[in-house]
């Protein structure tokens, strides 16, 4: 399968498993800060490599990432980025603090956040599709946008000229945390995921 | 003056008076090659080591050998002459890092391995490099003397 032939139906469906997957992110989000955090409705996005960092605002865009690997049936790997200002207000909030520059521990407790909010995305798809997936330790960076996007772009560079994503945009109920998480699904494990739900 | 981007998986060339230049490179390698003598620079930024390890190749500024072909014949056929032609390289970081050292992670060290590897069979000498580390750059290779800018979030801003 290739990314130009996916039908209206299976982006339909990849939507939902978008939908239903960030749902389950954000709400664990939500009880993390005891806040209201609203998301918009998930989009499939198929990419040209070069215009992938305009999603983030621009190739050098400061941002933080958190990439995880997807193992077992579905490789592939969620990223959940935050612009700069977002990362150090989201960790002021879990860490109940008011500091102004993400330090060891804010760092720490972001790549925990975007270990939550994965494991909760991949328990819903796993759940939905009968399908066993891993996820990996989080890694996190801290730098351009264009930088940061290069590594999942290259993972699909090996099988595709264009990137396919499933991607969310959530914030927190007061602005203060504004971000967006990535679905990247290795192609063959789209095929998977499509079958296991019988649109294949 | 003139200053064109190059995206990912992108190259281009300019004659003097101009800057090419790519944002953002990470795990890619920045490849700039520069005729002194008639001033002409060409910029590609590719994301693969090699074109033959892939069936979905078509793209030849993607992948390092046929992005670095390509390039030398496109600034060729602007007037460049090949046994002029110098290289500077940039990129190939490591933006995450796990502890099992999984090979599409390890992607920008192969790729620039495989750019120093390409160029040696080409003649090409690469007469500076800021490679590898765990840190994005924008670059700007500039046709008026083949100068190559590096700008990084918290590594500092050089000339090589």
């Amino acid at each position: 399968m290739d990314v130009e032939n996916l039908n209206s139906v299976m982006i339909d469906v990849l939507k939902e498993i978008g939908n239903i997957g960030s749902g389950n992110a954000v709400t664990s989000l939500a009880n993390m800060l005891s806040k209201r955090v609203d998301m918009r409705v998930p989009k499939v996005r198929i990419m040209e490599f070069k215009d992938v960092a305009e999603v983030l605002g621009g190739e050098e865009e400061l941002v933080a990432g958190i990439y995880l690997n997807l193992g077992s049936d579905v490789e592939g790997n969620i990223m959940f980025i935050l612009d700069l200002d977002s990362a150090l207000n989201l960790t002021n909030m879990l860490l109940g603090r008011e500091d102004v520059e993400l330090d060891d521990i804010a760092m720490s407790a972001l790549s925990e956040v975007g270990n939550i909010l994965a494991s909760s995305y991949v328990n819903s798809l796993s759940g939905l599709t009968g399908l066993k997936i891993t996820v990996s330790v989080p890694s996190l960076a801290i730098d351009m946008a264009g930088a940061i996007l290069s590594v999942p772009a290259i993972q699909f560079g090996l099988i595709a000229d264009q990137v396919l994503f499933i991607e969310t945009v959530f914030q927190e109920g007061n602005n203060f945390v504004q971000g967006n998480l990535f679905l990247l699904p290795d192609m063959s494990s789209f095929e998977k995921i499509l079958s296991s739900l019988g649109v294949l | 003056m003139k200053i064109i981007k190059v995206g990912m998986a992108d190259l281009n060339i300019v004659k003097a008076p101009g800057i090419l230049t790519t944002l953002g490179l990470g795990s890619c390698v920045g490849i700039a090659l520069y005729d002194r003598y008639n001033k002409i620079a060409g910029l590609a930024h590719v994301m693969l080591p090699s074109s033959k390890e892939i069936k979905n190749n078509e793209n030849k500024s993607k992948f390092v050998d046929t992005g670095i072909e390509l390039l030398i014949e496109m600034m060729i056929d602007k007037g460049a002459i090949k046994r002029n032609l110098t290289a500077k390289i940039a990129g190939g970081s490591q933006m995450f890092s796990f502890n099992n050292n999984s090979s599409i992670l390890k992607i920008g060290e192969r790729n620039v391995l495989a750019t120093k590897e390409k160029l040696k069979e080409l003649n090409i000498e690469i007469l500076s490099e800021d490679t590898g580390g765990n840190y994005g750059r924008t670059i700007e290779l500039n046709a008026e003397d083949g100068s190559l800018l590096i700008k990084t979030i918290g590594h500092g801003i050089k000339i090589i």
